[in-house]
């Protein structure tokens, strides 16, 4: 598979192999499987040896449908294991939480939904069913059910709270209400539309699963891109990174009862917004890439550059002020600890890893678009609590506006497109470092160049994981807070 | 605390005046493409080779090719960059809010529409203020953005009387974004249940007026169609902020139907 390193390995081999890659300092990044065309159902594990290492991908076939279970060795492998079983029915042997986790209870459907013969307008029998959740029992525990249908203009998830008084014992969310099946969308499409679907994984994250499936596909065709089209998706990018950043403060600052600094932050995200609108006439920077290039060329409106430093100011004052707050920083502070430990075994990713002491961003260790050409600092922090992960989404905020500026000065002139032919039976992988951490697709294509299968690894997918860890222990008060200090979304985990 | 009431008062006032003044805050965004039939050629189907949610169907008739449906349109674009003859085109056509389902089907004008002379469905107590309960029932969380974006200082929605709302017991509208999936169902009729009559829906988003991208899947759905009456549909991907609001005051008949028959009012007569 092209943009990783291939090892083949038999069902046998994997525990051994797993063991061995922690030993050595790598990770698992993501797992997924699909139908081959020879047959049976492969699982490919992509790994990485350590830090800015090249990707290795792991291969392994099963003919009878089962493996053993990774998870016990490295947990943060848990959901990919139960994700594979529901949409392929793959058994993992020894896994730790054999419980659905991406189809609800008593969803039955006749094949697996994956299966390229299952139709791809047919809807599977449901029959609700209580889910399997750990109970906590004992005197006085009281279990607070919370969702999907919640307060405000929120996404639909499920919250259930074990907790005594203040304190919670437990917490346990139940998410994929929003599982649409948009993987299964991409088959059998060519490979210059599915972009239009990646765009609508994860409405503010369009931009980045955009940019990530046209670098799989790009990667799988053998292609490449022209420099213009390379300096403007990074600058997207880093304008999709500000306007979330800014919305997560917005959000953060509502949480801790600041109105002034609520309204603040989400305006600015609203100039943003209409800044990126302004540039390629829609607020999510959708409908802008292609495998190849661009669709069209950027809108470089003239006084761009004079609104950008002044919005620049203005939200360099409203962070100051920010860090500045004492009733703020009180609420933070302390909250919602991740150890440096957890946030690694169980896959933390993103701005969350990166406040625990976790050095990894993909623009540097793995850059693609322009990265490799333009000046970046990783903002690091090791405490783990609230305060950290809304220092790193500060910083990255500053990086972002010195970066946007730094690419305005020279974008290289030329075409904003090569042509992207697609390849037969070809394959590739695809990252970006999206606002909220490491976003991979992987590509198959069929032996007419087809879309065949798309594998989507959103990072919320793998913050939903961690976060429960912050809040076992903690207290109701602090739960919004701690929430919005991960800045989760539930589109791109559910799918 | 005293430096954020500071900060707020040096800002001065940030909240646009539309729809009484020129500011939408949408400058330079797309919205729906408009179909000129007239350029369109005989045998040709670029365009519905490329369009995913299915907005564009063959006609088999000779003066109208297409069957263009913008209860689909996601207005992704593809259809005017494949169109070799201009027959689609870009427009600014978002506020695409319609009462009756059909009107978002394009079909050739025939007379002039009676713009602004709705019947009235509305209670003269609810004209100026709503409450709206939002539900999202799987949705890519592009819809919840602009919905959010309603309350910041730019649109404001408060300043027209219409609020959010947490308890469906308060709310008069409910408003629904995303494909309807398998597990959201039954969580949004019981929300639509707990609702006090008189009520209202809106399909807020072509996911939620047809299914969009997503429609039809092995857990996805195809919005309300058979789910909820609708009394509001706006298709977009995702509408923005004065979309949104152009169809919730169409709603309260403080803003006229701009649609009908798939078509702009103001572009029928160009």
């Amino acid at each position: 598979m092209n943009g990783a390193l291939e090892i083949r390995l038999g069902p046998a081999d994997l525990q051994s192999a797993c063991e061995a890659l922690l030993r050595d300092g790598g990770r698992m990044q993501m797992a997924w499987a699909w139908y081959p065309s020879l047959g049976g159902i492969e699982v490919c594990y992509l790994t990485t040896q350590g830090v800015r290492q090249q990707f290795a991908l792991w291969r392994c076939n099963t003919t009878d449908q089962t493996l053993p279970s990774l998870a016990g060795i490295t947990p943060l492998l848990g959901w990919y294991e139960r994700e594979i079983t529901d949409l392929f029915g793959v058994r993992f042997d020894g896994q730790p939480e054999p419980y659905p986790l991406v189809l609800q209870e008593g969803a039955r459907p006749i094949l697996s939904p994956l299966n390229p013969a299952y139709p791809v307008d047919t809807a599977m029998p449901f029959k609700r069913q209580p889910a399997r959740i750990p109970q906590v029992l004992g005197d006085d525990i009281q279990e607070l059910p919370f969702g999907p249908v919640r307060a405000d203009v929120v996404e639909s998830a499920q919250f259930l709270f074990f907790y005594l008084g203040e304190h919670i014992l437990h917490y346990q969310p139940r998410l994929f209400f929003k599982h649409r099946g948009m993987e299964k969308r991409f088959e059998g499409l060519e490979p210059a539309l599915g972009v239009i679907l990646a765009e609508r994984v994860s409405g503010i994250g369009s931009f980045a699963h955009a940019l990530a499936y046209c670098q799989a596909v790009e990667s799988a065709c053998d292609c490449t891109i022209p420099p213009r089209a390379a300096w403007l998706r990074t600058l997207c990018a880093e304008l999709e990174r500000i306007y979330n950043h800014l919305h997560y403060f917005g959000h953060l600052a509502d949480t801790t009862t600041l109105k002034v600094a609520s309204a603040e932050g989400k305006l600015l995200e609203e100039r943003v917004k209409q800044i990126s609108a302004r540039l390629c006439s829609n607020r999510f920077l959708r409908n802008l890439l292609q495998p190849g290039g661009l669709r069209h060329d950027l809108n470089i409106y003239t006084g761009l550059s004079e609104e950008l430093q002044k919005l620049q100011r203005e939200i360099n004052r409203y962070l100051g002020q920010l860090s500045r707050t004492s009733s703020y920083l009180d609420r933070l502070i302390d909250t919602g600890m991740l150890s440096r430990q957890v946030a690694f075994d169980q896959g933390a990713t993103g701005p969350v890893e990166r406040a625990s002491g976790l050095d990894r961003d993909l623009r540097r260790d793995h850059a693609y678009a322009a990265y490799a050409a333009v000046k970046l600092e990783v903002s690091l922090r090791d405490k783990g609590d609230a305060n950290a992960r809304a220092e790193v989404r500060a910083e990255e905020i500053r990086v972002s506006t010195d970066l946007i500026a730094q690419l305005l000065t020279d974008i290289p002139a030329g075409a904003y497109c090569n042509p992207c032919v697609t390849k037969p039976n070809g394959e590739g992988i695809g990252w970006c470092e999206s606002p909220r951490g490491a976003l991979y697709y992987a590509v198959h294509l069929d032996g007419s160049g087809k879309l065949q299968r798309v594998k989507i690894k959103s990072p919320s997918f793998s913050n939903w994981r961690v976060f429960p860890y912050t809040v076992h222990g903690s207290n109701m008060m602090d739960y919004a807070i701690n929430e919005a200090s991960f800045g989760l979304s539930i589109a791109g985990c559910d799918r | 605390m005293p430096m954020w009431t500071l900060l707020g008062l040096t800002r001065g006032t940030a909240t646009t005046d539309w729809p009484l003044g020129q500011d939408d805050g949408q400058k330079n965004t797309l919205g729906m493409p408009r179909y000129h039939p007239d350029k369109c050629e005989a045998g040709c189907k670029e365009c519905i080779a490329v369009c995913l949610p299915g907005a564009l169907t063959s006609a088999h008739s000779d003066e109208v090719r297409l069957h263009v449906d913008y209860g689909r349109c996601i207005a992704c674009q593809m259809c005017v960059e494949v169109c070799p003859a201009g027959a689609m085109q870009t427009s600014n056509d978002w506020a695409f809010a319609v009462h009756e389902r059909e009107d978002l089907r394009w079909k050739q004008a025939l007379q002039s529409p009676e713009a602004g002379n709705l019947k009235s469905r509305v209670e003269g107590a609810f004209k100026s203020s709503l409450h709206i309960r939002h539900v999202d029932a799987g949705s890519c969380n592009g819809c919840e953005s602009e919905l959010q974006a309603l309350n910041n200082p730019f649109y404001n929605l408060h300043r027209l009387g219409i609020f959010l709302t947490p308890s469906p017991r308060f709310a008069d509208v409910l408003l629904v974004t995303g494909t309807v999936t398998y597990a959201m169902h039954d969580a949004l009729l019981a929300t639509y249940e707990a609702m006090p009559e008189p009520k209202w829906v809106m399909a807020m988003g072509t996911c939620a007026v047809s299914g969009g991208i997503a429609k039809g899947g092995y857990s996805s759905g195809s919005g309300l169609e058979g789910v909820l009456p609708v009394d509001v549909y706006l298709p977009g991907c995702s509408p923005n902020p004065a979309a949104i609001i152009h169809a919730l005051l169409m709603l309260l008949e403080r803003a006229p139907q701009r649609v009908h028959d798939g078509q702009m009012d103001m572009s029928r007569h160009e």
